[in-house]
């Protein structure tokens, strides 16, 4: 009997402490999500909303191509820049990690500072440095590489890709620094005692160990940049819009705030289904490793 | 300390300058002579500087701003400190779904945030000004808030704490003059991260501000007039220089948290 009292006097104590932010969250975070999952189902009537409940919404996202194609297109563009990000944040975390030696501090430092400036600048300096009259356009040509300035780098999906690469860099470099940085180093010394070689020592010790981190940036990564607003806008052009921007528009222009609802779950829901195939895929990697 | 291949260390110093590209040609546009933002470089000015003193709508967003990002940093820090503490010390029901709740913000595309809070105000028929913005802002500061100070509060000796209670102390004394002196440097570094994320925010702001414009939803209308834009340069500038400071009293901060909780700093 005590031990219960016990625990639910343990229970107040916390409670007491994370009841306030939990509250604010539950308000501001849960009841709103909620809502707008109400809403999806909800039509807009002029100024009005009809609170039957319908599918349309729905129906008219799949039955239009272009809600079909930006949503397909939101997904694809943020898996390659998933999968560019860590592909390039590993050798850098992998590198902070082993021959950091006693700068570690200072190299996290250095990956840090670009990205405290203005997110909406920096995104607009790429369309600088891609440019037609861009830094890399008028660097080739001073050159003489290309006599042409190369079109194909701005206003489209590649310019995003790139944008968004920069922009979520530390977010997957610090993770897999982590991760790497948690592997006891004997393990690879006794991995090359016993005559593994450096690329199999690697893909076998190092790899699996580095796993979680790995997949926590791709994560970190992959899920917010499905709903990147500012860069598609800014760099994007017209082949390079997605779901945030007819999102925006639905909620504005449109006035078809229930559409725009709908459109949000969809690719949230997309999201989510991909992230869960994706941990569920990597746990049965690493079972296979470890057995 | 070993020596890295060189292939590995190429590739670094490439990803350096890739990441140190766009700030790069902040300064460069900012004290070019050109109302075109292009190369070649015409001359060096300060014009765009001295201009931006007579910007009154810039002067309204930055006052805007700074309200919503002092108080959504001072309010995300209350919520940081306690939620971090709970964590800490406590060991209660639904501790890890209501943990989960207060991070998810961190894992959510800001859009959805955005969307959802609005549809909530307009439902209730509030009106859109700086107060819906900072609402916003202390939902997504607070993730960054709870894992500064998490592991100020995990750390802390709790023997230190019992003394306290066993020579007489009360529990909020004990809190003022025991727990929050040595978390302190952590409190300071969870305002100093939660004001710069709130500054420089803008898809939620740019969903929840009425007519009176935060700082980056005014650069993001000032973006579409090209000839704004060596101003903006300029602006950018300042804004990256106040980071930069705010970010090094951050890490002495940081790493002051470290020490006195008994880490080696990092």
């Amino acid at each position: 009997m005590s031990s219960i009292f016990r625990n639910i006097n343990a229970s107040l104590a916390g409670w007491r402490l994370i009841g306030t932010p939990f509250l604010f969250g539950f308000l501001l975070l849960v009841a709103p999500l909620f809502l707008m999952i109400a809403l999806s189902f909800w039509t807009q009537d002029y100024l009005d909303l009809d609170r039957t409940p319908t599918l349309n919404n729905y129906r008219d996202i799949f039955s239009h191509p272009v809600y079909v194609l930006l949503i397909k297109r939101s997904v694809i563009i943020s898996l390659i820049v998933t999968i560019t990000t860590v592909l390039l944040a590993f050798p850098m975390a992998y590198y902070i990690s082993f021959y950091g030696g006693r700068y570690k501090a200072i190299w996290l430092f250095l990956i840090t500072i670009p990205f405290w400036t203005s997110y909406l600048l920096r995104i607009f300096l790429w369309k600088i440095i891609l440019g037609y009259n861009g830094v890399v356009n008028s660097g080739l040509q001073s050159l003489n590489l290309i006599e042409e300035p190369l079109s194909f780098i701005l206003y489209n999906a590649n310019a995003v890709v790139i944008a968004l690469a920069h922009a979520w860099a530390p977010f997957a470099i610090l993770p897999i620094f982590v991760a790497l940085e948690r592997i006891d180093r004997s393990m690879l010394e006794a991995a090359k005692d016993l005559g593994d070689t450096a690329i199999r020592s690697f893909m076998r010790v190092t790899l699996p160990l580095a796993m979680p981190g790995i997949v926590s940036a791709a994560l970190i990564v992959f899920i917010p940049t499905i709903g990147d607003y500012v860069t598609p806008r800014l760099v994007g052009g017209k082949d390079g819009l997605m779901v945030a921007n007819m999102i925006q528009v639905q909620f504005s222009k449109a006035n078809n705030a229930p559409l725009g609802a709908a459109l949000a779950i969809t690719s949230l829901l997309t999201v989510l289904l991909i992230s869960l195939g994706f941990l569920f895929f990597n746990r049965r990697y690493l079972r296979k490793q470890s057995s | 300390m070993k020596k890295p291949p060189l292939l590995l260390f190429s590739f670094v110093i490439i990803y350096l300058v890739f990441l140190y590209a766009p700030i790069m040609l902040l300064p460069i546009f900012a004290f070019n002579d050109s109302s075109i933002i292009a190369f070649p470089l015409s001359g060096f000015t300060v014009d765009w500087f001295v201009g931006l003193m007579g910007e009154n709508t810039l002067h309204r967003a930055l006052k805007n701003s700074l309200i919503i990002a002092i108080t959504a940093a001072v309010i995300s820090t209350c919520f940081g400190i306690l939620t971090a503490r709970a964590m800490a010390r406590h060991n209660f029901l639904g501790k890890r779904p209501s943990f989960g709740l207060i991070m998810a913000p961190l894992f959510l595309p800001e859009i959805i945030i955005g969307v959802a809070l609005l549809i909530v105000l307009i439902q209730l028929g509030i009106s859109l000004n700086i107060w819906t913005v900072i609402l916003g802002h202390i939902l997504i500061c607070t993730p960054f808030s709870v894992s500064i100070l998490y592991s100020a509060f995990n750390n802390m000796d709790k023997s230190i704490e019992e003394a306290s209670l066993d020579l007489g102390e009360t529990r909020f004394g004990t809190f003022r003059r025991v727990i929050f002196p040595l978390v302190k440097p952590g409190v300071i570094a969870s305002l100093l991260i939660c004001f710069t994320i709130s500054l420089d925010e803008f898809v939620i702001a740019f969903f929840l501000t009425g007519v009176e414009p935060t700082l980056p939803v005014y650069i993001w209308a000032q973006l579409r007039f090209p000839s704004k834009l060596p101003s903006i340069m300029a602006l950018g500038f300042i804004l990256l220089l106040l980071s930069l400071i705010l970010l090094a009293i951050f890490e002495y901060y940081r790493r002051r948290s470290e020490t006195l909780i008994g880490n080696q700093p990092s």
